[in-house]
């Protein structure tokens, strides 16, 4: 086996990985903020994407404008789906809100599959960010190390926002006691509306930054969706470092089993979470309850 | 005559199906120290948490300041001045002294500054950096008084402030609601310790089975020391 190769899979694999983080992150404040966990974070995936598409074929608005306006939109969406839906399954055990989002990710991908068909559709590379780097032991294309900074610049801002902010110790204390956080005089519930706004708008981040990678199609946030919950279990429910680093681990562990064990590739991540299960049941960084 | 800051008309309330308050009525004037006396279950802490809007099945009229507040959410009603220092303390776990102090917005103009807190409460500054649950009873106690006192309420609701706290903590507690009351800030207090209540308090409100069935005034409470004793079934 040649190092080009094993370093190509593993560069894969942190790509996957920090695609990984992106969603998870959001779904961590999501799930701490709403106690739901939400499914259809492959839905605001796949719109991000989507919207970029659509934003550069139907108006012009460049690769850079997208990635903030996308994610944008997505997150309006979002709060609009939280103001509608969410809200009336607050009081219900979590299994409601697995299913209504459930019904909400496939809702979102008929549409589109509806309106563009499954066919991927291919988003340009911005001009800015073709071509790349000969390091001698492997060819690092530019946009690839692109999207592992961004998303770490992103992860690293979100946490920072949350520990070290007043937003994010208002967040935390929402989190921990709602009740007693709206006594004190805070909008819990619009601080909600806000989390799961913001949680979503990471996904569509995720996204706008595959669209060159991956194809842009209706179905491409269901097959991440399931890889990102098994990592959000190995990491443990609703901690924020934990599934960054849990993240960007297995990506990484799924790009060397490409190179030592391709049949397995898909499976490792599986095989992870049934070992963590058995030995730690609330994941690595999580805590009992 | 003014109207009194806090009116409670007929309040009943619930938690499930189960009916815990049935028709509360009491008042307090501004500048009022009133407490709630009355044994385990009946009703003391449902009615601070109704009154915060923390019980969400609440019916009747409750009026504070003027406005009818019973269908208000929690955090409309905290913004007309409350300081609520609930029975559990409610310090938050997952921040440290620093934010949870930090954590309540400024409801108005004349909160207590910083520096008067750490000289209310010194141990409280020498551990600003410890997490929120590492505190000792007494800390967080104390922690729970200075978070509302930074944000500006003048109505406060304390709810078993002294409950398992040592005499010197007690004493030190005590201070702080007698400079509260010395500033003009109206409290309603649940207090188990009769003691301790009868120093401060310029009326007792006795509550037996989710109901108001007495009303007991700071002058009388030397000559109906009996009666007092027989409702708290001490």
């Amino acid at each position: 086996m040649s190092t080009q190769v094993l370093f190509g899979q593993l560069l894969v694999g942190l790509i996957n990985g920090s695609f990984y983080a992106m969603m998870s992150l959001g779904l961590a404040i999501i799930f701490g903020l709403l106690g739901i966990a939400n499914i259809a974070q492959g839905a605001f995936y796949m719109m991000g994407a989507f919207f970029s598409w659509l934003l550069l074929r139907e108006l012009g608005v460049t690769y850079f404008y997208a990635l903030f306006l996308s994610p944008l939109i997505v997150g309006l969406i979002g709060a609009a789906v939280e103001r509608t839906l969410l809200r009336r399954i607050y009081k219900l055990p979590h299994e409601y809100g697995l299913l209504l989002t459930f019904g909400v990710l496939m809702f979102t991908q008929g549409i589109f599959i509806y309106i563009f068909q499954t066919a991927g559709r291919p988003y340009p590379v911005p001009p800015e960010l073709a071509g790349g780097y000969n390091l001698g032991f492997m060819f690092l294309p530019k946009y690839r190390a692109w999207v592992v900074v961004a998303s770490i610049v992103t992860c690293f801002t979100a946490w920072y926002t949350l520990e070290k902010t007043s937003l994010g110790r208002t967040l935390r204390a929402a989190t921990e006691n709602p009740a007693l956080t709206r006594a004190f005089g805070v909008n819990v519930p619009a601080l909600m509306t806000f989390g799961f706004g913001a949680g979503v708008a990471l996904a569509g981040a995720a996204g706008v930054l595959a669209a060159p990678i991956y194809t842009v199609s209706p179905i491409m946030g269901a097959d991440l969706i399931i890889v990102v919950f098994a990592i959000i279990v190995i990491g443990g429910m609703g901690s924020i470092l934990g599934s960054i680093v849990t993240s960007l681990s297995l990506g990484l562990l799924e790009g060397l089993a490409k190179v030592l064990y391709p049949q397995g590739s898909n499976m490792v991540v599986f095989v992870v979470m049934i070992l963590v299960l058995l030995v730690r049941p609330a994941g690595l960084f999580g805590r009992e309850r | 005559m003014t109207e009194p800051v806090i009116a409670i008309r007929d309040l009943h309330g619930f938690y499930g199906e189960s009916h815990v308050l049935h028709g509360v009525n009491l008042e307090v004037s501004r500048g009022e120290v009133v407490t709630i006396i009355g044994r385990n279950g009946a009703g003391k802490t449902s009615t601070m948490r109704a009154i915060m809007g923390i019980l969400e099945k609440r019916q009747g009229s409750i009026r504070i300041c003027g406005n009818e507040t019973i269908d208000w959410p929690s955090e409309r009603i905290a913004r007309l001045g409350m300081g609520y220092v609930p029975e559990e303390r409610g310090i938050y776990a997952s921040l440290d002294v620093m934010d949870n102090l930090m954590l309540p917005p400024k409801l108005a103009e004349g909160g207590m500054s910083l520096e008067d807190i750490w000289k209310l409460f010194p141990n409280l500054k020498e551990r600003r950096r410890s997490q929120g649950t590492r505190l000792s009873g007494g800390e967080q106690q104390m922690l729970a008084f200075a978070r509302v006192l930074r944000t500006g309420a003048n109505i406060y609701l304390l709810d078993e402030p002294t409950e398992g706290l040592a005499p010197v903590i007690i004493q030190q507690i005590g201070h702080a609601i007698a400079a509260m009351k010395a500033m003009g800030h109206t409290m309603i207090l649940v207090e188990q310790n009769f003691r301790f209540a009868s120093r401060i308090a310029d009326r007792h409100y006795v509550m037996e089975h989710g109901k108001i069935v007495d009303m007991i005034r700071r002058d009388e409470v030397t000559s109906r020391a009996d009666q007092i004793k027989s409702y708290l079934g001490v």
